[in-house]
C-alpha cells in the first residue's frame, strides 16, 4: 500500500481565487487528476491530486501560496449502485472517520477511484489491511484514471 | 566601548549640574530669540531667571506639535538663516510638516549622539554599517550617516528600498550593523529565506531598529531569523532625529543622551510630572540645540524612565521601549487600547507572524474591529476545522488581551501591505 499525497492550498473565499491557483498549475504544465474545494466563510482550502507533486509544490510556493502536503487513501470503487456504500460501511465498521473525500473516474469507465482523507492514515491502513479493497498508488492512479 | 565616557559615565551630580547650566542657558536663549517662547513665558509671568533648579523645568509650558506647525516654516528658529546649514522636516502626513533647522553646531551635536548610539550598538571603525533608513528630509538616513562617519565605520549609504540589492550588499560586503525599521528587517529576512541558500553568509552582529513601534516578541523574531542583536534606537525630527536614545548590548532600555536632551514623564491626562519608573508620555527639552531649541516638547510617546548603573558602564537615564502613543490609542466601543497590545497578543500564539492589520468599521453606529492575520505555512492546516479552531483561538486570546470582542479573519500571506518604511497597521474606516 504505497502512499498517495495531495496538495492543499489556502485561499480567500473570493471570486478569482481558484483561477489564480489553477493558473499557476496550468502554467507549470501540471495535470490535475482530482480536486475538492471546502470553504468556511472568509476562506477555503483547495485540495488537488496532481501528476507531479514536487513541481506543483514548487510552483505554488514560488507564487507565495500557503500550502501543505498530506497523505490520503485511494481506493478502487465499483461504479454500480452500492459501490460507495460498500466502502463507507467498511470504514464505519472499523470506526474510521472520513475528514474529506472526492472521487475520480477510472478507465474504462466502469469503476472509480475514491480519495479519502482520514485523521490517522497509518492506523487506517493497518485496520483495512486484510479487507477486500484495492488501494492504488500514485503511478497506478495515473495509469488507470479515466 | 563607550564613545564619550566624560558624558555617558560621570557621577550623577556632575551631569545634573551640567544639565542645569544648559537648561538655564537654553531657556534664556529661547525666550530672547523665539517670539513663541517669549509669548508663552510672558503669559504665565515666568522669566528665564526663575529657573534655578532642574525641578523648575516643570514651571515651563509645554510645546506641542501644533505649536511647531503654526510656526511653519521658520517661526521656531532661534538663529538667522545664514547660520543654518541643513533642514529636515517631519513627514507632514497630518498637515503642514514641522521644519527643524540645524546649525553647524547642531550637526556636530547630532553626529556626537549618533556616534554614541552606534558605539553602544557595538560598532567601531572596523564595522560595516548598512544604512537602510531613507535619505532625504527624513532624519533617519542622514542622522545615521553622520554618526557612522564620526566613529570611522565603513558606511553603505544604501537608503531605504530595493530589497534585492540590500540583500546582495549585506552578503557581498559583509555588513556587520544593519540600520532600518524593525518591520523592514523582518521583510529582508523573509525575502532572503525564500532565496536559495538563505542567509548563511551573513556577518551581521547587531541592528539599530527604530522609527516605528515594535515589541519584545518582534525582537525575538528578528534575532532568530537574522542572527544579530536587535537594538532599539529612538529619536524624533522635532528634537533632532535618531540618537536621542539608544539601547546598549544589555538590551534593558534605551540610554538617553540626557546631557543634551532632558527627559520627563507626564500623565497625558493631568499633565503632571510622574515619578521615576511610572509610565506616561515622554517630554523632551533640547539643552544644546542652536537652530531650533525646544522646551518641554510633548512627544506623545508612552514610556517610563529608570535610573541605574547599567552593566555596560553607562549611568545615563534609561527609557523603556515605547509601548504606544498617547494620540494613537484606539478607542473602540469605549475601550481604550494600543495597537501594540494586539501585536503582543498575536505573537503569543505559536506560529503566528507579526503580519497583521487592524481594520475599524462602524457599520451600524457601532464600532467593529477586525484583525486580519496572514495564514503562513506555520499555522496552515488542510483541515478547515483546524483553521476555524485557530481563528477562534486567536479571537479569544485577543479578546482577553484588550477586553473587546474582535473578529479575526485569516488572509493569504503577503496580502497585507509590506512596507519598506513604516508598516501600516491600522485602517480606520469609521465615519466619525
Amino acid at each position: 500500500m504505497t502512499g498517495v499525497r495531495q496538495i492543499s492550498v489556502f485561499a480567500s473565499n473570493r471570486p478569482g481565487k481558484t483561477a489564480a491557483i489553477t493558473g499557476v498549475l496550468a502554467e507549470a504544465g501540471i495535470n490535475i487528476m482530482g480536486m475538492n474545494i471546502a470553504s468556511s466563510g472568509d476562506f477555503g482550502v483547495i485540495k488537488f491530486l496532481v501528476n507531479d507533486l514536487e513541481k506543483a509544490d514548487r510552483a505554488l510556493r514560488e507564487k507565495g501560496f500557503t500550502i501543505s502536503l498530506n497523505e490520503v487513501l485511494a481506493i478502487e470503487m465499483e461504479d454500480v449502485p452500492g459501490g460507495l456504500h460498500r466502502i463507507a460501511d467498511l470504514l464505519y465498521r472499523k470506526n474510521i472517520n472520513v475528514e474529506y473525500s472526492y472521487g475520480l473516474p477510472m478507465k474504462p469507465h466502469r469503476n472509480a477511484i475514491l480519495i479519502i482523507e482520514v485523521e490517522d492514515v497509518e492506523q487506517a491502513k493497518l485496520l483495512l489491511k486484510n479487507e477486500p479493497l484495492r488501494f492504488l498508488s500514485e503511478p497506478e492512479i495515473q495509469k488507470e484514471r479515466g | 566601548m563607550i564613545w564619550n565616557p566624560a558624558a555617558e559615565a560621570v557621577p550623577l551630580k556632575e551631569r545634573q549640574s551640567l544639565q542645569l547650566e544648559r537648561l538655564r542657558r537654553i531657556v534664556d536663549l529661547a525666550y530672547h530669540r523665539v517670539p513663541f517662547y517669549r509669548k508663552s513665558l510672558d503669559r504665565i509671568k515666568l522669566k528665564p531667571g526663575h529657573i534655578k533648579t532642574l525641578k523648575d523645568i516643570e514651571k515651563l509650558p509645554f510645546t506641542t506639535k501644533d505649536d511647531l506647525r503654526e510656526g511653519y516654516p521658520f517661526g521656531m528658529f532661534a538663529v538667522k538663516l545664514e547660520e543654518i546649514v541643513e533642514f529636515h522636516t517631519s513627514s507632514g502626513t497630518t498637515g503642514k510638516p514641522i521644519v527643524t533647522g540645524y546649525t553647524r553646531g547642531d550637526i556636530e551635536l547630532w553626529s556626537e549622539v549618533m556616534a554614541r548610539a552606534l558605539t553602544m550598538a557595538g560598532a567601531g571603525p572596523q564595522s560595516i554599517i548598512q544604512n537602510a533608513y531613507g535619505y532625504g528630509l527624513f532624519t533617519g538616513g542622514l542622522g545615521t550617516h553622520y554618526g557612522a562617519r564620526k566613529i570611522g565605520a565603513a558606511l553603505v549609504p544604501i537608503s531605504a528600498g530595493n530589497t534585492a540589492r540590500q540583500l546582495q550588499v549585506m552578503q557581498d560586503f559583509g555588513t556587520t550593523l544593519l540600520a532600518c525599521t524593525p518591520s523592514y528587517s523582518l521583510y529582508l529576512a523573509e525575502t532572503a529565506e525564500e532565496q536559495a541558500g538563505g542567509l548563511r553568509r551573513l556577518k551581521l552582529k547587531s541592528g539599530c531598529f527604530g522609527a516605528e513601534m515594535w515589541t519584545e516578541r518582534m525582537r525575538d523574531e528578528i534575532e532568530r531569523r537574522l542572527h544579530l542583536k536587535a537594538l532599539n534606537i529612538y529619536g524624533l525630527t522635532e528634537v533632532i532625529g535618531p540618537g536621542v536614545a539608544q539601547e546598549c548590548l544589555r538590551q534593558s532600555g534605551l540610554h538617553i543622551a540626557e546631557d543634551h536632551f532632558f527627559p520627563e514623564i507626564i500623565s497625558p491626562e493631568t499633565l503632571r510630572t510622574c515619578p521615576e519608573g511610572e509610565s506616561g508620555e515622554l517630554v523632551l527639552t533640547t539643552l544644546t540645540r542652536e537652530g531650533t531649541p525646544i522646551l518641554r516638547f510633548r512627544t506623545k510617546d508612552i514610556t517610563s524612565l529608570h535610573r541605574e548603573d547599567c552593566k555596560c558602564g553607562r549611568n545615563s537615564i534609561k527609557m523603556a521601549r515605547i509601548t504606544g502613543r498617547s494620540d494613537d490609542m484606539l478607542k473602540v466601543r469605549g475601550v481604550l487600547f494600543f495597537p501594540s497590545q494586539i501585536e503582543k497578543a498575536l505573537l503569543e500564539i505559536k506560529g503566528v507572524e507579526p503580519h497583521y492589520q487592524i481594520i475599524l468599521t462602524r457599520p451600524h453606529q457601532l464600532d467593529e474591529i477586525e484583525i486580519q492575520v496572514e495564514t503562513t505555512r506555520h499555522i496552515f492546516s488542510d483541515e478547515i476545522k483546524r483553521l476555524e479552531e485557530l481563528r477562534s483561538q486567536i479571537e479569544k486570546h485577543l479578546e482577553h488581551a484588550i477586553n473587546l470582542r474582535v473578529k479575526v479573519t485569516l488572509v493569504e500571506p503577503k496580502k497585507l501591505p509590506r512596507s519598506e518604511g513604516k508598516a501600516k497597521r491600522i485602517v480606520d474606516n469609521r465615519q466619525m
